[in-house]
């Protein structure tokens, strides 16, 4: 990635309120986003225990439609894009002709021949460009939205019932998408999130992000910052692009063969396939750290392997992440040896998720 | 999280440490600034007693929820005591980092670089 600094961060609709309400801001793939307000702890077990609210207007939209619009997405994306109801959504990745992962992405289905997909901001005007060099095969439209759209993750397991307080009408379903007025605004509700509780994702016009913002924090939203949603992600074991998924890295290691659909003659199957086939020689894997200490990206694996993920797990307590380890070392209840900063740490191998609801003891 | 506070009977070094040095010992901790940038510290693992640790050097770690940081020893010397219940209450560091959040006690090797330290007054100036 490319060091910010360098160059002028970008500010979302809602820099103004961050600010204001005592946010730590930091650069992240560009942005000047929100890390945390009153604390990643409480910010994380609002989020697990009640509802907590994201800016994560960041990340960035790509709008595909024409007649040829599933066609197009088809070829590039690794699952069945036709699968998709109206009204529907779908995880999927976008992968070079090798294999290699460019992103990792949400699409939704907006119309029979519309869609709209959302990319890491990290990638996305790599994707865009992606998008747009396979387009002019296709008749379909590859459109930035990027500068069009704020977008809010309402999570946890009181979302729904505060969100659909202000809106209009029933809201989506899980991997469901609507057109909703929420707190006076049209706007997309998704039924996706990236934090294992249930929730909705917001998709508005920049001008209105403000008013639903401040809505959402009157109705009792906790505002949450990008340091709680990773450490909200990585105990469900969501992949983050840039740690857990990378160019130099195909779908198969990194465990999400389920969204790969060979069938579909996507850019990559074919490597895909023969990945499948062989087993891949390094595969992705949740741990625990037996003990003190906590594994962070980068820290070596005895044996050969990598951690890409590491933090505390606020709810568990111990140290957690998730390493490419040798295809042989990948069994859950297998012993790894971590070098965290020249101190061995011994990490379990687990199985994902690292944290469920029903687990928690109370 | 505690207000801001920097008193004045200790000395602090640039890297965000504070030394309150008494005759040829000197209690070590990080500053206010040092504990809020961090935010809530959750792993801290002290230095064995005995070992020695060098001003201007880390000679531990510090861990919040996203990051680790260095520790900067302010002043030169061998620990004799460290606080052992940090490792079971590391949020001390955050709440009271000049009373519980200590992490160690050195016997000081030269007590002339304590000379080199600012005052309350310096440190905050290098802040703004």
């Amino acid at each position: 990635m490319t060091p910010a600094t360098e160059e002028a961060l970008r500010r979302t609709p809602l820099y103004d309120r961050h600010a204001a309400a005592g946010a730590k801001l930091v650069p992240f793939a560009g942005w000047e986003m929100p890390v945390s307000y009153a604390g990643i702890r409480a910010e994380h077990e609002a989020v697990r225990n009640a509802v907590g609210v994201f800016d994560v207007s960041h990340m960035g939209e790509i709008e595909t439609r024409g007649p040829q619009a599933a066609d197009l997405l088809q070829r590039l994306l690794s699952n069945d894009v036709r699968r998709i109801p109206e009204g529907g959504a779908q995880y999927g990745l976008l992968c070079r002709e090798d294999g290699g992962v460019l992103d990792d992405l949400f699409t939704y289905r907006l119309a029979e021949e519309h869609f709209l997909t959302v990319t890491n901001a990290s990638n996305h005007e790599k994707d865009l460009a992606w998008f747009q060099s396979h387009a002019e095969e296709f008749d379909a439209d590859v459109i930035d939205r990027l500068d069009d759209f704020a977008m809010l993750a309402v999570q946890g397991p009181d979302a729904r019932d505060l969100v659909a307080g202000l809106a209009d009408g029933r809201l989506a379903p899980r991997m469901h998408v609507c057109q909703r007025t929420v707190a006076d605004v049209p706007m997309l509700v998704c039924g996706t999130g990236y934090t294992g509780e249930d929730g909705v994702e917001l998709l508005l016009g920049a001008d209105a992000a403000g008013a639903v913002w401040d809505a959402l924090l009157a109705a009792g939203a906790t505002p949450a910052g990008l340091a709680a949603r990773d450490t909200l992600r990585l105990e469900v074991c969501f992949h983050l692009y840039g740690n857990d998924l990378m160019e130099s890295r195909g779908p198969i290691e990194a465990g999400l063969g389920w969204a790969c659909k060979e069938a579909t003659a996507f850019i990559g199957a074919g490597a895909v396939a023969a990945a499948r086939e062989a087993g891949p020689a390094e595969r992705l894997v949740p741990f625990v750290i037996d003990g003190a200490g906590i594994a962070r990206q980068g820290n070596a694996v005895a044996g050969g392997g990598e951690v890409t993920s590491g933090t505390l797990s606020p709810s568990l307590g111990v140290g957690i992440g998730m390493a490419y380890v040798p295809a042989g070392d990948a069994e859950p209840g297998m012993q790894l040896e971590i070098d965290v900063r020249g101190k061995p740490r011994t990490a379990i191998v687990k199985e994902k998720p690292l944290y469920r609801k029903d687990d928690e003891a109370t | 999280m505690s207000d801001a506070s920097y008193p004045d009977d200790l000395l602090y070094h640039a890297e965000h440490d504070w030394a309150r040095v008494e005759g040829d010992t000197a209690t070590l901790g990080i500053t206010w600034f040092a504990q809020d940038a961090l935010g809530e510290v959750v792993f801290f693992e002290p230095p064995a007693t005995g070992t020695t640790v060098t001003k201007d050097e880390p000679y531990t770690e510090v861990e919040s929820v996203k990051a680790v940081s260095d520790v900067i020893a302010p002043l030169s010397g061998e620990v004799v005591e460290v606080n052992e219940a940090l490792a079971d209450t590391p949020e001390k560091i955050n709440d009271d980092p000049y009373g519980d959040g200590w992490m160690v006690k050195v016997r000081l090797s030269d007590a002339a670089e304590k000379d080199a330290l600012l005052d309350a007054a310096a440190y905050q100036a290098q802040l703004d």
